[in-house]
């Protein structure tokens, strides 16, 4: 392993007693004091989190449009400027090398990737940018990422900013001032509660951090282990467990993001196009009764015959039960189906249950 | 933070002994990198088990985990607090107290040959310190 990489807010959560561990090459807080309170933290008041970890890769210009249009699943052109979509990177199999989103502006394009996928997103953009009068900046180690996430994010951001927080929508972004320091303000989140994410240069990172954390004394920190608990209560997909180099976005019920018809095209429309027909599984939500705990790689059965694999399970700290992402075969897709997840040995009942598991504060604006 | 008074195993389990009978629990060590407890399954009473045997599992919002018989013998006692059908199921004890409420199961061994083999407190702290 190389040098771990620190972000400009490692020693704050060092002195605020977080613990740490390396995720993806990166010193990140795991848990500050304790998954259940930070979780229930954010789905009730709001939560800050420290995702500076995430790659940010900037494209400039003039075929920048085209460019990432061909990149990526999703269809850019439906983009306003400011705004954001949520999109798949594939590979020539049509297999996910990354999920990712990306942000529409006047003279760049910014693609946020997971930091475990930063490099190999950064490969298959570079290998291809060749073909086209573009440019690729990665920020990721100049960019501090913060994110306030929870029903009083607004309130408590809006304390620190000039910005009418009220009028930016959801998936949408713009540049703004917060504490007088200028950033990309974002309403976007991974949790499920409305929120924003906050892109900044480094030197103001602990500025940023600690005057948000006095604005506010009901606000906390909130580490990974939190962050993934809340995501899996939103159903969202988290690269390593739902989604993977040997999945397509059709095995993993991203269809909704990977339009094969939009102009241009995706580069690798044609093994999406296979990927799609070949495809037999998709993403299910399971609920599991009493103190079952669904755990990623149990089996899922029905009437005995394995039908697909729980990809990430937890206790649900909201719903108190076991709750679980799948990948089944479509057949048993069906909301209501009761199935069985393999729990050291034991079959136990799991219903395929509608997601999210726990509908959030976020502010969807049709 | 580790009680002298007990013996512990290389799983981070701890062991009263009271003559023939021993209680067993996890440490604070193994409490805290669990995190929030939400379930623990823990063996009838009558269960015969054999050292090194899984004997139950700890359930927390982050992971799972499998608990191992640190002695042979039988199970005499375990914790009404950790069975999920009892009016007094708070698993949540054993992060709040796990030396004392939080115990999980007393085991009664045939002779006090069974009960040797364990670490004492210092070689724990050894244990615990180096990262194992």
């Amino acid at each position: 392993m190389t040098t771990e990489l620190l972000t400009p807010l490692s020693h704050i959560h060092e002195q605020a007693g977080a613990r740490m561990v390396d995720f993806a090459g990166w010193k990140m807080p795991i848990q500050y004091t304790g998954v259940r309170e930070e979780h229930e933290a954010c789905r009730t008041h709001a939560g800050l989190f420290d995702l500076s970890h995430m790659a940010e890769i900037v494209v400039t210009g003039s075929q920048r449009e085209e460019f990432v249009q061909k990149m990526v699943t999703n269809d850019l052109s439906k983009l306003a400027f400011g705004g954001a979509m949520y999109s798949c990177l594939c590979n020539n199999e049509g297999r996910i090398i990354d999920d990712l989103l990306a942000y529409r502006f006047e003279t760049e394009i910014w693609i946020v990737a997971n930091a475990g996928n930063r490099a190999a997103v950064w490969a298959w953009l570079t290998e291809h940018a060749k073909d086209f009068e573009v440019q690729l900046d990665d920020r990721t180690e100049a960019i501090t990422l913060i994110a306030i996430q929870g029903p009083e994010a607004e309130p408590i951001l809006q304390k620190l900013t000039s910005e009418t927080l009220s009028n930016l929508d959801f998936y949408t972004a713009r540049r703004g001032e917060v504490l007088g320091h200028d950033m990309l303000i974002s309403r976007t989140g991974y949790t499920g509660e409305d929120g924003f994410e906050l892109y900044l240069d480094n030197e103001h990172a602990e500025a940023v951090w600690n005057g948000l954390m006095k604005a506010d004394d009901k606000l906390v920190p909130v580490g990974l282990a939190a962050r993934d608990t809340l995501r899996l209560e939103s159903g969202f997909a988290l690269y390593g467990n739902e989604l993977s180099m040997e999945r397509s976005p059709y095995d993993v019920s991203l269809a909704w993001v990977t339009k094969l018809a939009k102009e241009p095209a995706p580069l690798v429309a044609e093994a999406l196009e296979k990927a799609k027909e070949v495809a037999t599984t998709c993403l299910v939500g399971l609920s599991m009764e009493g103190r079952n705990v669904p755990r990623a790689g149990y089996e899922v059965h029905q009437d005995g015959a394995k039908v697909g694999e729980v990809t990430s399970g937890t206790f649900s700290p909201t719903l108190k039960k076991g709750v679980a992402l799948a990948i089944v075969e479509r057949s048993v897709r069906a909301e209501g189906t009761e199935l069985e997840i393999i729990v050291r040995g034991k079959p136990q009942t799991a219903t395929v249950t509608k997601l999210p598991f726990v509908r959030g504060s976020v502010k969807r604006h049709s | 933070m580790i009680p002298e008074n007990l013996k512990y195993t290389e799983d981070h389990e701890w062991v009263r002994i009271e003559g023939l009978k021993a209680t067993v629990g996890i440490t604070h060590h193994a409490q805290d990198q669990l995190g929030d407890i939400v379930f623990v399954e823990v063996p009838d009473v009558g269960a015969e088990l054999e050292k090194g045997d899984t004997f139950g599992v700890v359930e927390s919002v982050k992971t799972v985990s499998d608990l191992y018989a640190p002695i042979s013998g039988k199970v005499v006692a375990h914790n009404e607090k950790l069975v999920e059908s009892s009016d007094s199921f708070e698993p949540e004890i054993v992060n709040s107290s796990p030396y004392e409420d939080g115990w999980m199961i007393v085991i009664e061994v045939a002779d006090e040959s069974a009960l040797e083999g364990l670490l004492d407190h210092n070689a724990y702290q050894a244990l615990v310190d180096s990262g194992s």
